[in-house]
């Protein structure tokens, strides 16, 4: 997918220290990511992901390093980049609608009232939260509340989309009805997305390329997993591809084995690794068989 | 609504002892009486029933009904009805503890937002907070040199802890997470402070305004005691140097229920900013 152009997100030697910590929880973490890509971070509780995330964000400062989107460098929160926090942050006094058009009247600031109300709506729409838009969040279910924190994220058409384990309470039922729209929602307009999970399957499912985070601290993104299923792939279907399992497998391992390898031997592997090795489950057997 | 019920008539039971051992404790007593020189008595003053002390529950009834029946009679500077008597105490509360808001919110944002501000200010809330409204009195009597900005002062003062240090506590406790949400969204400080902090600390601030009322109401019976020539407090005095102890009763059920009353109403505005989280 080299275009010649520089990437869209481009994160270089990006390093983070906690004040007091004689280690930094991640360091020298290098990806890319494309316009229009679905990328998965999956890495233990604790590598720091949800703190890459903040950076991204513009919400946390790195302590070494860069990210540049869109050929600027990212310094603050910006409405460029929609974040679905882990745990909705929905603010409890507002409505649904409410809470959407917090977003929609700082994106575009001389709207008026009936303008905003009907781009909020199409959004509501959107997450099939029709009729609900003068509840409350205490009188939203969990997964409606997400909906609602994905709505809002949306709402503003940034360039990227944040998401931190956005379906991590929810049960397994919901959890699919909402990647479906999620898959959905991004097909149609296309959002580049960041977003992390600790479910592989959902990794699998969602994303274009997965990034494999060691174990911190001093983590790193070690590899880069490119999703071998075809684009168009379902929860329903994906199982019966003959790529799911390789990839599962490699992740999994990944998971239970090489991310404590890979952080213990660390430091022989640190010089000569900047970017990530690329990975592609079942393309290599398949081009050995012919 | 069983349980409602049986709240009420126990109420209702309670209050009918109450009257009942006022009935008591008010009839005639003949004892004293008896053994004295009726002509003794008279000269004393000790015949009338008055004198007896507490009213009978029919002579606390008709105060009741005189002093309501014309609330707003105004007889010279030394007998005004209650009604009068309470909008001058209720004006300065209000004046005062308006003032007091005005203060103590937006210090208390400041205090909330900065830990430094906070430390700073720290020590001298801490010194400032105990100290008994009225023992301002003297101070606020010599430099103001009138009475009744004196009592609004002693109200200001009075009103100002417990608002402030609430607004602080509510303001620095709001969710880190809705913070960054505002964030993310490009919400300017204005725009946060009005549509985030506020609305995210308004139960809390509500609650401090509620106890800053509460002690307010308390305060001020005992500022007008010390100064007035008006208010509810004032009239309580008067009417104990008048030997009128129905007067007196009258005027300190109207404190209790005026109290209630505002309390009630802290207690509306308190609910209608809480939201469930
Ligand atoms: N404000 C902070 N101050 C100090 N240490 C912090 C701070 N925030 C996070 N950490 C530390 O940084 C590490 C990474 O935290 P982070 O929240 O990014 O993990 P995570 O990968 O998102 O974990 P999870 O999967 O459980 O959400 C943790 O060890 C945590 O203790
Ligand atoms: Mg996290």
């Amino acid at each position: 997918m080299s275009t010649g152009l520089p990437p869209f997100l481009q994160v270089r030697g990006l390093a983070k220290r906690f004040d007091g910590a004689p280690k930094p929880v991640f360091a020298n973490v290098a990806f890319t990511l494309e316009r229009g890509e679905f990328v998965c971070v999956i890495g233990h509780s604790g590598c720091g992901k949800t703190t890459i995330l903040n950076i991204l964000a513009g919400l946390d400062t790195a302590t070494l390093g860069e990210v540049t989107m869109d050929g600027r460098e990212v310094a603050g929160p910006s409405l460029d980049r929609g974040v679905v926090f882990q745990g909705h942050a929905l603010m409890p006094w507002l409505s649904v609608r409410g809470n959407i058009a917090f977003g929609v009247r700082s994106r575009w600031p001389d709207w008026n009232r009936e303008r905003i109300a009907a781009h909020c709506q199409k959004y509501i729409d959107l997450v099939h939260l029709t009729g609900n838009e003068t509840k409350k969040p205490s009188e939203l279910s969990g997964g409606m509340k997400q909906r609602v924190g994905i709505a809002r994220a949306f709402a503003i058409e940034p360039k990227m989309l944040l998401l931190d384990e956005p379906f991590g309470a929810l049960d397994a039922l919901t959890r699919g009805a909402i990647q479906d729209e999620l898959t959905r929602i991004c097909a149609e307009t296309h959002q580049t997305v960041f977003m992390i999970t600790h479910d592989v399957d959902e990794a699998i499912l969602l994303a274009d390329k997965i990034l494999l985070m060691t174990n911190g601290p001093e983590a790193r993104i070690a590899e880069v997993v490119v999703n071998t299923l075809p684009r168009e792939r379902t929860r329903h279907d994906i199982h019966h591809h003959p790529h799911y399992y390789r990839i599962r497998n490699h992740l999994v391992d990944f998971l239970v084995h090489r991310s404590k390898l890979l952080q213990e031997g660390r430091a022989e592997d640190a010089a000569n690794e900047d970017l990530p090795s690329v990975v592609r489950p079942g393309e290599t057997a398949l081009k050995q068989v012919r | 609504m069983r349980e409602r019920a049986k709240s009420w008539v126990l109420s209702l039971l309670l209050l009918a002892v109450l009257l009942f051992s006022w009935h008591l404790a008010s009839l005639p007593k003949s004892g004293p009486a008896t053994g004295m020189d009726p002509e003794y008595a008279k000269m004393m003053g000790l015949d009338k029933p008055k004198s007896d002390g507490l009213p009978t529950l029919s002579q606390m009834g008709a105060t009741v009904r005189k002093q309501l029946s014309n609330p707003f009679y105004d007889a010279g500077s030394n007998d005004k009805g209650i009604g009068i008597q309470l909008a001058y105490s209720l004006g300065r509360v209000g004046l005062g503890f308006f003032l007091a808001a005005l203060v103590a919110i937006p210090l208390g944002f400041v205090i909330g937002l900065s830990p430094v501000v906070h430390r700073a200010l720290n020590p001298f809330i801490q010194v400032l907070k105990p100290i008994s409204p009225l023992a301002w009195m003297p101070l606020a009597l010599y430099t103001i040199k009138d009475s009744a900005t004196s009592s609004i002062f002693v109200i200001f003062i009075c009103s100002v802890w417990p608002m402030l240090i609430n607004t602080a506590h509510g303001v620095s406790s709001v969710r880190r997470e809705w913070l960054n949400v505002a964030r993310t969204l490009e919400a300017g400080t204005m725009r946060t402070c009005f549509e985030v902090i506020l609305p995210a600390a308004a139960p809390v601030i509500l609650t401090g305004a509620r106890i800053s009322m509460g002690i307010a109401w308390l305060v001020i019976v005992a500022a007008e005691m010390l100064v007035g020539n008006l208010g509810v407090g004032y009239f309580v005095w008067n009417e104990w140097n008048n030997l009128s102890l129905a007067n007196v009763i009258f005027a300190i059920l109207v404190i209790g229920v005026v109290g209630m009353i505002l309390d009630l109403l802290f207690g509306a505005l308190q609910r209608a900013v809480t939201f469930v989280e």
